[in-house]
């Protein structure tokens, strides 16, 4: 059996959750999810501006930290900090780290290849709207494949204390020690199901272990303690899902059927790049305090292709907001949106995109929210996205006029002052048979 | 008997690209077929008719007492094209639980 406990569920998340995995109970493998598809956009903003970064800048300290601690209780690590530039990444952890074995996986960025992809053949379309790449070829910044889990197995297989990918599928950092351990391989479909699954659950941190979750939130004991999940996985493919003892947060099988749901499609077919596991076999039990039982995990063979993902320039967007009061709170942030839209068409701009939105109104439950009338406050929320930055930067200037010259009532327009233009970067995904990609493994004495 | 669905179900929504998933789990695995009755394609579209394109897909996972659904063009382009406070479709799920529907006695 290992212990395969997640860490980060994605760039951002709590900074002690990983130390206290290391320290409060015994895991044999740590894994760092830190990419999520907006967090690839970033990556890119950040790497145009230093070609030596374009990372998952919070790892390198990490390691820094965590580095004896590791050594001493023979831990090691399974991430995606590479994001798009692993080598920078493993480069840094070396400088903060020297006594630590790194290995990088390469072979995922592929954006010098679109041309020769397309001249044979390849359509790269959009995976779900089936639009042609030709609407933003000339705008492409950067394009990764969806590596599996046997480059990183290899890495940890070669000795590497700390294994750091770029652009993976996230089940993998789990679904990698388990192949390493247990000697898995292709074909043994169930098996790698079973990782994947594992993999999945604890992608996302602590949304398994009580965060964000409706099985009566008021109930869950110390979310600011709150332990982070571990799998302990065996050879035959059964694991269960835990926490360490002591640790805030709860595990229960209602909980982690929410995250088996969470961002998948048909729960029939999870695809993945190492197997397509079927989650409609699994058997959840709960087994003792904070730990869930899973049996039953089914898989069938990969899939021929692998999914890239392509970050391209989408223009400039900024966000404006202002807030009103009763009475008509609603119905004055109505006016107030009304003369800052004939405004801007007055003055000639154009825009891809308009979008208000009124929070604490209806923003986020829609037609399902409570009468207007009875609302006591509500920010306006304008935003505007276009291809023109001058455009969006002219409308930064239309929302703190209207303090003065607008409905009575409004406030919040001070603190950060005007609205700041943002690049907006979109993302496409698509299809690209695996012969394509050569994943290639590099370990740093 | 008429109830709001968070009286038998919870959920959990998030984002792929421009599609949103809620996946709706009965708490008890009785009314695993309520849901099936109750919360079809078209209901989950016309609930959220006011913001997202469509269609709505959905699957079943009998084994988790659980449906799983995806709303397509839900998210304003998605990640950072999205102009929308709730980018990646978090609340989704919460905003469902509203729901009206005709519940066993």
């Amino acid at each position: 059996m290992i212990r395969v406990a997640n860490g980060q569920g994605f760039w951002g998340d709590w900074l002690e959750a990983p130390v206290r995995l290391v320290e409060q109970g015994p895991i044999d493998y740590l894994t760092l999810d830190y990419l999520a598809e907006v967090t690839m956009a970033v990556l890119e903003k950040q790497r145009q501006r230093n070609p030596e970064l374009g990372y998952a800048a919070d790892f390198p300290p990490l390691m820094e930290r965590l580095a004896p601690k590791l050594k001493q209780k023979g831990i090691r690590v399974v991430t995606n900090a590479g994001g798009l530039n692993p080598r920078a990444c493993a480069r840094e952890v070396l400088r903060r780290a020297p006594g630590l074995k790194v290995a990088i996986v390469e072979g995922d960025a592929v954006t010098a290849r679109i041309d020769e992809f397309l001249a044979k053949g390849y359509r790269l379309n959009h995976i779900d709207t089936g639009e042609p790449l030709d609407n933003v070829r000339g705008r492409i910044l950067s394009a990764n494949a969806y590596l599996g889990a046997f480059p990183l197995a290899q890495a940890l297989t070669a000795g590497a204390d700390v294994a750091i990918s770029g652009r993976c599928a996230d089940s993998a950092l789990v679904l990698a020690p388990s192949i390493h351990a247990f000697g898995w391989s292709a074909g043994d479909w169930d098996l790698l199901a079973a990782g994947a699954t594992a993999g999945h659950i604890v992608e996302c941190g602590a949304q398994t272990t009580g965060g964000n979750s409706q099985v009566d939130w008021r109930e869950i004991p110390d979310f600011d303690e709150i332990g982070y999940p571990i799998a302990e996985i065996d050879a035959g493919g059964t694991f269960a899902i835990t926490k360490h003892a002591g640790t805030g947060g709860r595990v229960t099988a209602d909980i982690v059927k929410e995250q088996l749901l969470y961002e998948i499609g048909d729960p029939r077919s999870y695809l993945t790049p190492d197997v397509i596991a079927d989650f409609t076999n699994l058997h959840l039990a709960d087994d003792g305090p904070d730990r869930v039982r899973i049996t039953g995990a089914k898989g069938r063979e990969r899939p021929s292709c692998l999914k890239l993902s392509i970050n391209y320039a989408a223009g400039w967007k900024a966000i404006g907001t202002l807030v009103y009061t009763a009475p008509d709170a609603v119905a004055k942030a109505q006016a107030a949106d009304r003369i800052v839209r004939r405004r801007l068409e007055k003055l000639g701009l154009r825009f891809d995109e308009i979008y208000t939105e009124y929070l604490g109104w209806n923003a986020c439950h829609g037609n399902a929210a409570p009468a207007a009338w009875a609302v006591p406050e509500v920010q306006l929320r304008i935003g505007v996205r276009g291809q023109d930055r001058s455009a969006v930067e002219r409308f930064t200037r239309e929302m703190a006029p209207l303090v003065l010259s607008g409905p009575p009532g409004a406030t919040g327009y001070g603190g950060e002052g005007r609205p700041k233009v943002r690049e907006v970067i979109g993302n496409w995904a698509a299809l690209l048979p695996r012969e394509e990609i050569r994943p290639r493994v590099e370990v740093f004495e | 008997m008429k109830a709001p669905l968070s009286q038998i179900a919870h959920t959990r929504s998030g984002d792929k690209g421009d599609v949103v998933n809620i996946g709706v789990i009965a708490w008890r695995a009785a009314d695993y077929p309520a849901l099936v009755r109750e919360v079809t394609t078209r209901r989950v579209f016309e609930f959220f008719e006011d913001r997202i394109a469509g269609p709505v897909e959905r699957f079943e996972a009998p084994n988790l007492g659980a449906l799983n659904f995806l709303l397509h063009g839900a998210l304003g382009g998605g990640g950072t094209v999205s102009l929308r406070i709730d980018s990646q479709g978090k609340t989704f799920g919460a905003a469902l639980l509203r729901m009206e529907i005709e519940i066993d006695e």
